[in-house]
């Protein structure tokens, strides 16, 4: 009882701490509001351009959930490629890293130009930028796969389709879930970046990314941090979803969804 | 050698080495009648579960033959079944569907498959926690599903490594009580990997004491008590004395003493 109040108290404590020393600042050093909006600006900002932003918002959605999905199931292809070969693991593995490593903002003028300006290219980045924790986390849970329950596998003789489906995938699950955790929070983030460079590239297809850009060209402040509220609200919205399907999925099982931890 | 007809697992002149070092087993030769539960006794390093791995065929033998009904050992041969030192229950499962696991690796029919495992519960007494995830269990309920998991397969060798040395005295000496009756009901050969001379001594007919570097067999000791066995076994005089003779052997293998 005391531990539950606490889990709120706490975050709320922290949360009043940060927004006073924000207004705290404002009026101390005297910053204008162009400079930096409090939190009841970027309130009063959303509530004035809430049309505008809810239906960016949307569109924003819809493309994270597309690049989003297609790197839950591609990233588990590829891990389950991976891990069931050695030598495949160890050929493109690199190439992966490479992938990972090259900075999203000089390839996205190359999908706009392969795959048009719409939403395409937009679910895309999203997916080159989610797809990497899937891959990795999941790869890894395969290949470590307790040696024991290995062995009981070998006594029995199973084939190749067998330990994956029986053994390594049910094994790796926990993993799985980890890699869509990272991915859940990456891909908004993923959507609205490639939104904004579409944006400036090709002009504008909408989206939290593209309304940013305008209001940043605009220099409207407290609307450019209303969009950044509202795309975190997004991130949690994702995140809360993985983290309740995990939940539902592993609790009896795994120690990540057991009561003492959730 | 001389080998009796009715010989169920044969070992010729196997010896083991990993790579290029020392060999872990040197020359091992015995025979086992089909029925016979054989326990393996011997300190750590002498290559007993090694032994038991070549027979399961999951680690090939350097040199030397060994014949399971005059054949040489394969992967996944019916009629042969391991427990492990762990009970290794796939944690994502629940109890029942843990013991169905082979026969889904064998593709039997799941009607058959929940029949078997059913009868496997009522075997080991675990039916009330059919529905249970391992997590939910005990150490020795885990290991009784272990074992109920080997004998779905309806063995006619199960092959044990150690597989009640993690528990508890007394679940132990509940579990080996366990395993001797159900063995009245079926009976296969046993070989049993322990660290227990008592253990040895109270389930089998049969006892080979191993020594170390490298490792053999340095003793070959029969156990003259009749099954059907219970605890009141533990309490006889003939039993703590050949508990005593056991453990003066191993202690004579440790030193090099009769090779």
């Amino acid at each position: 009882m005391n531990g539950r109040l606490l889990r709120w108290l706490l975050p709320m404590a922290g949360g009043t701490a940060l927004v006073g020393l924000w207004y705290a600042l404002r009026h101390a050093f005297g910053i204008p509001a162009w400079l930096l909006p409090v939190p009841h600006e970027i309130l009063e900002a959303l509530g004035r351009e809430r049309a505008l932003i809810g239906a960016a918002a949307w569109q924003t959605t819809q493309s994270a959930l597309l690049g989003f999905l297609s790197a839950a199931a591609g990233g588990l292809v590829c891990a389950i490629l991976l891990a069931s070969s050695r030598p495949v693991r160890l050929a493109l593995y690199p190439y992966l890293l490479i992938l990972q490593m090259t900075p999203v903002i000089v390839l996205a003028p190359f999908i706009v130009l392969w795959a048009g300006r719409g939403m395409g290219s937009i679910v895309i980045v999203t997916f080159i930028v989610s797809f990497f924790p899937v891959v990795v986390n999941t790869t890894h849970g395969m290949v470590s796969t307790d040696r024991g329950l290995v062995e009981l596998f070998d006594v029995c003789n199973a084939g190749p389709l067998q330990r994956i489906f029986l053994l390594h995938l049910p094994f790796a699950t926990p993993y799985y879930f980890a890699g869509l955790r990272i991915a859940a929070t990456l891909a908004p983030i993923g959507a609205i970046f490639a939104e904004y460079v579409t944006g400036s590239i090709a002009g504008g297809t909408g989206g939290l990314g593209f309304l940013a850009s305008v209001f940043n060209q605009r220099q409207m402040r407290a609307e450019l941090l209303a969009v950044a509220l509202t795309s975190c609200v997004l991130g949690f919205v994702f995140l809360a979803v993985i983290a309740t399907v995990n939940r539902l999925l592993l609790r009896r099982w795994h120690a990540s969804a057991t009561p003492a931890d959730a | 050698m001389t080998v009796p007809l009715d010989a169920h697992v044969v070992l010729r002149g196997v010896a083991k080495r990993f790579g290029d070092g020392p060999p872990v087993l040197a020359q091992v030769d015995f025979a086992v009648q089909l029925g016979s539960f054989v326990s393996l006794i011997g300190p750590s390093g002498c290559g007993k579960s090694t032994l038991l791995r070549m027979i399961a065929a999951l680690s090939p033998a350097t040199s030397g033959e060994i014949l399971i009904d005059g054949r040489s050992p394969e992967r996944g041969q019916p009629g042969v079944a391991f427990i492990f030192q762990e009970p290794t229950l796939l944690p994502w499962l629940p109890v029942q569907a843990n013991i169905e696991v082979p026969l889904r690796i064998r593709r039997v029919a799941r009607a058959e498959r929940e029949r078997r495992a059913a009868e496997m519960l009522r075997l080991v007494r675990l039916e009330h926690v059919r529905g249970h995830y391992p997590r939910e269990l005990s150490g020795g309920m885990k290991m009784r599903v272990s074992v109920a998991r080997a004998l779905v397969q309806s063995p006619r060798l199960l092959l044990m490594d150690e597989p009640f040395g993690a528990l508890d005295e007394m679940t132990r000496h509940h579990l080996n009580e366990e395993l001797l009756e159900i063995r009245e009901a079926e009976r296969w050969t046993a070989f049993f990997v322990t660290h227990s001379v008592a253990e040895a001594v109270f389930l089998s007919d049969r006892i080979l004491v191993m020594a170390a570097r490298p490792g053999c067999i340095v003793a070959d000791v029969p156990v003259p008590f009749a099954y059907p066995r219970g605890p009141e076994l533990r309490e006889q005089r003939d039993y703590h004395d050949l508990v005593d003779r056991v453990a003066q052997l191993l202690r004579a293998g440790e030193k090099g003493e009769g090779r």
